[in-house]
């Protein structure tokens, strides 16, 4: 690549300054050049977040319809699967499973759930009451 | 069970150490992390060493498709060697003494950062990029392989270098200790490490004739058909067959995904060729051998062959193919790839005899 092929297509850095990348100068030797971006890069990109933001409607959806607790939104927003998620809060991945189940979700302890929200950032409350918040969102 | 009893909650406890101090670094934006990191404390201990002679000498260069591991439920590529081994084979051949440490406790890991930075020394830590706040968002993916150095604190807040941005940031305690303990796939427990002492005059030139034997070697001779240019006539042959063993939507999930560890994750493009390229140049200098400069060229046309994959198999998953992108020209794009490589290494260790 020479330094002059260096593309500067502005899009998944945006506003974070720029990336460097080597490149041939004029005189064929290597420079470090910065780039604001490439096109195909950002296209891969976006479709990795295009996939996140499916499994995030996904969860949302079996939320409402009351199959999955809370959990699974917040585990979809941080691209966890049960493994990560599990090693996350330090339990087995058969309890995490559990815990994904509305009707054993609504029965655990503000320990159990505090654990959730240290790894997702979120209050109690937010997690306790999602479906009630999100519900009067629409 | 023994999981529960190693739980601890990741936002740390309100005993932390407050100090100031900050380490005179000089922050050099890299390309990569690793060798970013390698380069940059090296020349803080007055070792003359570039990044892209930090990648070489350090064996970078490697190819590995992996599709038994799985990454976001997407298999595995890597234009690189293993996350650790720049740093490790670089002080190994130029006779520096790494402390490494690892821990089980996050209290433990910031303290002990902490005393190093009290003594002045700057510290590089292994983290999960995923919690790191100053990372552009597009980028905050699960990867736990990014290498930062730590160059002082003031107040709760830690001074960093981090070689892959153009400025040095800062990042609250809490959130770097959520990063040095991120879990998964090569989980960094904290890992952290910096040179308690370098030699005044190491012997670069010999490293550097180690090193371009070796990765050459490593890339035509290793006797796995997923490792090296073999690994790449491997995954040539799988990408032809994507579509119809995985479907459309899918295989242009598997497509991007290799893209993205191709150019994305701090590989200076084309997969790393590209600094190599600049390593072989850098090489052909150092050692005065003349035919490492057309080897240097070789390798920036190959970097150029890994980059028309991208751009063809980008326009894949964006759903908008031209005449010519189909899974099986990608699949000669990368037999074209192995076998230019293939050739390259054995004219490199020819070069080297």
């Amino acid at each position: 690549m020479k330094t002059s092929d260096v593309p500067q297509d502005l899009g998944m850095i945006g506003e974070y300054g720029r990336e460097v990348c080597y490149a041939v100068d004029s005189e064929g030797k290597y420079t470090l050049s910065q780039s604001l971006g490439w096109e195909p890069k950002n296209i891969v990109n976006s479709q990795a977040w295009d996939t996140i933001s499916e499994e995030i409607e996904k969860a949302l959806e079996l939320v409402q319809q009351k199959r999955v607790s809370p959990i699974a939104v917040y585990q979809a927003k941080h691209q966890m699967d049960l493994s990560l998620l599990a090693q996350y809060v330090g339990m087995a991945k058969w309890r995490v499973k559990r815990h994904l189940k509305p009707k054993i979700f609504n029965k655990l302890s503000d320990k159990i759930l505090l654990r959730y929200c240290d790894v997702f950032g979120i209050t109690l409350d937010e997690l306790r009451n999602f479906l009630a918040t999100n519900k009067s969102q629409q | 069970m023994s999981s529960e009893i190693s739980w601890q909650p990741i936002s740390l406890s309100n005993k932390r150490n407050i100090m100031n101090t900050h380490i005179p670094f000089t922050h050099r934006q890299s390309a990569h992390c690793e060798s970013g990191v390698t380069s940059n404390l090296l020349r803080h201990h007055n070792i003359q060493c570039s990044e892209a002679l930090a990648f070489g000498i350090g064996e970078g260069l490697f190819f590995a498709y992996l599709p038994f591991i799985k990454l976001n439920k997407l298999p595995l590529t890597t234009y690189r060697c293993a996350v650790g081994n720049i740093i490790d084979k670089v002080n190994k051949r130029l006779g520096v003494d790494l402390e490494r440490k690892k821990f089980r406790s996050p209290e433990k890991a910031m303290q002990a950062l902490d005393e190093k930075l009290l003594e002045g020394i700057p510290v590089g830590c292994q983290t999960g990029a995923y919690w790191l706040p100053y990372f552009p968002p597009a980028f905050r993916f699960h990867f736990n392989m990014h290498n930062l150095v730590v160059i002082g604190k003031e107040g709760d807040e830690y001074l960093i270098s981090d070689p892959v941005l153009e400025d040095t940031v800062r990042c609250k305690s809490a959130d770097l200790a959520r990063a040095r303990f991120a879990k998964g796939a090569l989980a960094p427990n904290g890992a952290m490490y910096s040179i308690s002492s370098a030699p005044v005059n190491p012997d670069i030139k010999q490293a550097v004739k180690q090193s371009i034997v070796a990765v050459s070697k490593a890339m035509i001779k290793t006797p796995v058909f997923f490792l090296g240019t073999r690994g790449i006539n491997f995954l040539a042959n799988r990408v032809a067959k994507w579509p119809k063993n995985l479907g459309d939507k899918k295989a242009s999930l598997y497509l991007g995904q290799l893209i993205r560890m191709q150019e994305e994750i701090g590989t200076g493009g084309g997969g790393f060729r590209f600094m190599y390229a600049a390593y072989l140049q850098e090489a052909a200098e150092l050692l005065g051998i003349e035919e490492l400069h057309s080897a240097s060229n070789d390798m920036t046309l190959i970097g150029d062959t890994w980059r028309s994959f991208a751009v063809s198999g980008a326009r894949i998953c964006k759903g908008r193919p031209k005449k010519d992108d189909t899974y099986l020209h990608l699949s000669k794009i990368l037999q074209q790839c192995a076998g230019d490589e293939k050739k390259l290494y054995q004219r490199i260790l020819q070069i080297m005899q």
